[in-house]
Order: structure tokens, then sequence, then C-alpha cells
């Protein structure tokens, strides 16, 4: 600001943060990211409820029982709920894109994903094509690197 | 353990609009405190504790912003709590501060909060960080993209057309004309909504709240000091919380206790709501509701899962006019949070709106012989739920009518 002229209230003081993290995995997680580098989901399963979780859980959040067992995900699974975004939000990911959670064959729950490979350019179209019910497969990169982004769905 | 009687008598908002300006945030907050102790005619040394309702302060770019807000709402010295459930925590907020007065721990509480979502342009951003980071985080997941997924669930199980949310947005601008604090108001047609840019399917941009800058506060009480000073206090009858896990994907298939697209956690919560303040027939018993509505396919399933109507049909009704001003439920007489979303107090206005309609100072958005008004506060992965129940009697005559 100019001396010569009073400060506006409305003066804008401009800040930015640079914040760095470090995540661990944890056991059930590590489970989980080393089957992907093999091509393989893993769910955790509680006996005692017979709930099949994605994604995995260290305990069962129905029968406060630790999740007992380890089970290979189906490779198809149906879409639960989608959507397909067409505008651009700041600091995410660029339009278009279409977000599904899926219940993958044999699991209980839906894991959410981007589901690729679809012409989105007719977003109402688009959308009806990912209706709940409709059944996807899991397709994954070449070179697995242990991360949730090694797989995606497309369309059955 | 019996609780006493607990009241709403003064409600203080800021006009909502995109910036404050001319404010930095605690001064924002402190304009709500003053607003609200004027118009129950207190002195802030006649305040015993101080809830803080407030988001992530992400937003504003300073860690736990409450801390700087403590002198400007006059907590020092007082007991001063932060209470934080996404987008519910202005309802949660109002719970703590009743449990405050309830239990005869403090005499009278203020409820406080701010929020001023554009002082960042990576709000969604901000707010996408709410999800697991090893999962979730990864699938460009926020508010919008989040109710989306839900509202298409939803869509797909009942038949509801983009034209039917469109009329909620009609419905709520409109409202909202007669709210002298609603951010966005006017009188819009649907086509303009369908009309406005494609964002998430199914929603266009008039399907969305804005991000609003502004303050809250409600200040809350013992009955005895609420007949003094109030001629017509908001009784607090029923207050209730019920929260759910962070994966959306548990609230969905067949083996899920509760579904993602009918938000039926609400059905527990109102059920310990209308149990507290002695509602047995709810449709003739309350008379508006002040729903926490981001989005415009937040009314049908909540207003299903509250019980005013059976699932699937909300979206008949409001076709019909049944939740119009004079219709047989007002939803949302303010123009709701479809028109006002400062997400850190959106709840707290929910209930401050209601207790004025019960106090019989709403002005141009007063509903006739109101008794009861139900308010609501939803947050998280759309997982923190609350109720609240706000009466003309206190809870011990509503409960035995």
């Amino acid at each position: 600001m100019s001396k010569s002229q009073p400060t506006p209230a409305h003066h804008v003081v401009h800040g930015e943060w640079h914040v760095r993290y470090n995540y661990p995995v944890g056991e059930v997680g590590a489970r989980f990211f080393d089957a992907l580098k093999e091509k393989r989901i893993v769910a955790t399963r509680c006996s005692a409820s017979g709930i099949t979780y994605l994604p995995p859980r260290a305990y069962c959040e129905r029968s406060f029982a630790p999740c007992d067992g380890f089970v290979d995900a189906g490779s198809e699974g149906t879409i639960e709920a989608a959507t397909v975004v067409s505008a651009a939000f700041d600091n995410l990911p660029a339009p278009p894109y279409a977000i599904a959670y899926v219940r993958l064959d044999g699991v209980s729950t839906a894991m959410v994903n981007f589901v690729r490979g679809m012409d989105l350019a007719d977003v109402p179209a688009a959308a009806a094509r990912l209706k709940p019910g409709t059944r996807v497969r899991v397709e994954f990169v070449d070179v697995p690197q242990g991360r949730i982004t090694d797989f995606h769905y497309v369309l059955s | 353990m019996k609780a006493q009687s607990v009241a709403v008598i003064g409600v203080g908002q800021t006009a909502f609009r995109s910036r404050h300006d001319e404010k930095t945030y605690p001064e924002l907050a402190q304009e709500a405190v003053v607003l609200a102790l004027q118009d129950c005619k207190l002195q802030p040394e006649q305040i015993d504790a101080v809830v803080f309702s407030m988001a992530p302060t992400t937003f504003m770019g300073v860690a736990d912003a409450d801390k700087w807000a403590v002198d400007y709402a006059w907590a020092r010295g007082k007991p001063f709590m932060r209470v934080h459930t996404g987008g519910a925590t202005g309802g949660s907020a109002l719970q703590a501060a009743y449990s405050h007065v309830a239990c005869g721990q403090y005499g009278t509480v203020l409820v406080v909060g701010a929020d001023r979502i554009t002082e960042t342009p990576d709000a969604q951003f901000v707010l996408n960080l709410i999800w697991d980071a090893f999962y979730e985080q990864d699938f460009a997941l926020n508010t919008v993209t989040m109710t989306a997924l839900a509202t298409q669930r939803y869509m797909h199980k009942y038949g509801t057309t983009e034209a039917q949310y469109a009329n909620v947005v009609v419905r709520a601008r409109r409202n909202a004309l007669n709210n002298p604090s609603a951010h966005l108001k006017g009188a819009i047609d649907i086509d303009a909504v369908l009309n406005s840019p494609r964002i998430s399917w199914p929603y266009k941009l008039f399907d969305i709240c804005p991000r609003s800058a502004g303050a809250a506060a409600v200040v809350v009480t013992t009955e005895a000091l609420a007949r003094e000073r109030c001629t017509r206090p908001a009784f607090i009858t029923g207050t209730s919380g019920v929260s759910n896990t962070v994966f959306m994907g548990d609230r969905m298939g067949p083996d899920a206790e509760t579904d993602f697209a009918d938000f039926s956690e609400l059905k527990q919560a109102a059920r310990e709501c209308y149990r507290q303040a002695g509602i047995t027939d709810l449709n003739r018993q309350v008379q508006a509701v002040e729903i926490y509505d981001p989005f415009s396919s937040f009314q049908f399933p909540q207003l299903e899962s509250l019980g005013f109507c059976a699932s699937g049909t909300a979206q008949r009704l409001s076709d019909e006019g049944a939740f119009d001003m004079d219709g047989s439920l007002a939803v949302n007489p303010s123009g709701g949070t479809l028109c006002t979303n400062p997400i850190g107090v959106t709840g707290l206005v929910r209930a401050a709106e209601a207790a004025r309609q019960v106090m019989g100072r709403s002005a141009a958005m007063q509903v006739k012989d109101v008794h009861n008004v139900v308010a609501t506060a939803i947050g998280g992965s759309t997982q923190f739920f609350t109720v609240t129940m706000l009466s003309d009697e206190p809870r011990r005559a509503a409960a035995a009518a």
C-alpha cells in the first residue's frame, strides 16, 4: 500500500500453508497394499458377524471383534452409487471423471474409485450407464506400486 | 438423572454473504455475540460458559481459530470449549450448551461461531482431506461429489427427477426473500436451475449452496431465568445425535444397517428427540422445520427419515406444495442451507431460526401458530446427524401432552 493512501478495511494479506505428512499404513493396510502389488484386492472378514470389509478393517464395527480373516475380493462388482463430474474444483483432478462406489463380489461393503474408459461428454447419458446395479470390473495398471491408485473400475 | 428445562432466550446472526472484508474472523464472531446479547438484554458478565461452534479451521488458515476468538467472545475467565462435527457442528455445539445448563453446572451459556469459506479458493480441496488418506482421498471426494453420489442412489431408488430437485431450489430462494440475513435469494424458475452449469451429476450450480461468510450466536439458560428475560422463550425439549462410519461404502448394499441414500441415521436420532420432547403425533404437533440442506437433494430423505412422510413420497408432496410456507409443513422458511452455508455455524443458524419461529420473532418468515419446530444438522462424511426440538412449552409439559 502506498503511504499516502490510508489502508482500506478490505485490504488483503496473502497466506499459504506448506505442510507435509508421513502416514504409516498399519498392519492391515500393509497386507492390502502388498496384495495390490500382485494385482489382488484383499478384504478383511469377521467370522462372528459374517461381514467382509473393503477398505479392510482391523475390527468389525458390527461384532466389535477383531476381523480374523483375509479373503480375496472378486475382480468384478456392482455399482452402488456413482456420479459424473464435469466442473473443475481447485486443487482436485481435472474434469471430466466418473466416481463410483462398487461392491466387489464376495464383499459386504462398497469401495470408491474412478470408472475409466467411458465417454463422459454427455453427462446425463454417462450417468445413465452408471446406475446402481450396473456391473463393472477391476482393471489394474501395468506396474502396481502398492497404492490405492493401482486400479480403477471399467464397465463390464 | 433428571435434567432441568433449558430455553433459548436470545439469537444473533450477521448478514451472510461471500465476504465480510470489513472485519477479521474473530471480529465477525464478536458481531454475532453482540447481537445475541442485545436480543436477550444480557451483559457479557452474565454468561457463565461459552461453547464455540467451529468446523474445519483450514478455511481460515489459522489452526484452531477458536482460540483466536476467545477474548472476542468475551470468554476470558470462563469455561470455553470448541465443538466440531463438520456440517453438524452447530447442532452439536447447541447440544453441548444444552447439557451444560440441563445438568445444572452452568446457568447461562453462549454458543457462538463464525465461518468464512471463501477465505481460501481451495475449499473443496480442504473438504477432500476429511477422508481416509489411504483408500479414499485420491478419488476427488468432496462435499459436492459425496452428496451427488448419495443423490444418484436416491434417484435410482425412488425415481426422483432433476426437475423435482429444481423445485426445491425455487422454493428455497423464494423463502429466502423474507430473510434479511440470507446469502442467495430471489424469484427463479425451474428452468433457471435446470439450465445452470452442470457440476456433478445430478447437480447443476443452483442445486448447490453458496460458500458463505458470517457468524451466529445463541444464548441458552434455565427456565427460571428464561421466564424473567423472555416473554416467549424457545425451550429445547429434545436434542439427539447419531454418528456413523466415515466409510460411505459401508452404508450401501444388502448387508448395510443404514442406507446412504436415505440418511436413515436420522430415524434413530429423531426417535430419541421425539421421545424426549413427548412428540406422539408429529405432523400435528410440528408446524415447521429448519433442516440442513446444502444441496437440493437433502430435503426429501430428511423429511422421510424424520417421519414427516413415507420413504419416496416427499418428492410428490414437494411438487404439490405441501412444504411451501402455506403448506402442511413449512420447510425452511429462512431459505435454508441451500441459500446460506457458513459451514461451522450453519447448524446453529438452523436452531436459531427454529427458536425465532417459536419465539414469534421471525417477522416476514413467521409461520402461524407455531408450537414445535425441528432443526437438524448433518456433517462429516454425511456421518454426523443432530436433531433438535424447539418448543413453546418446557419438556415436562410437552412430554405429558
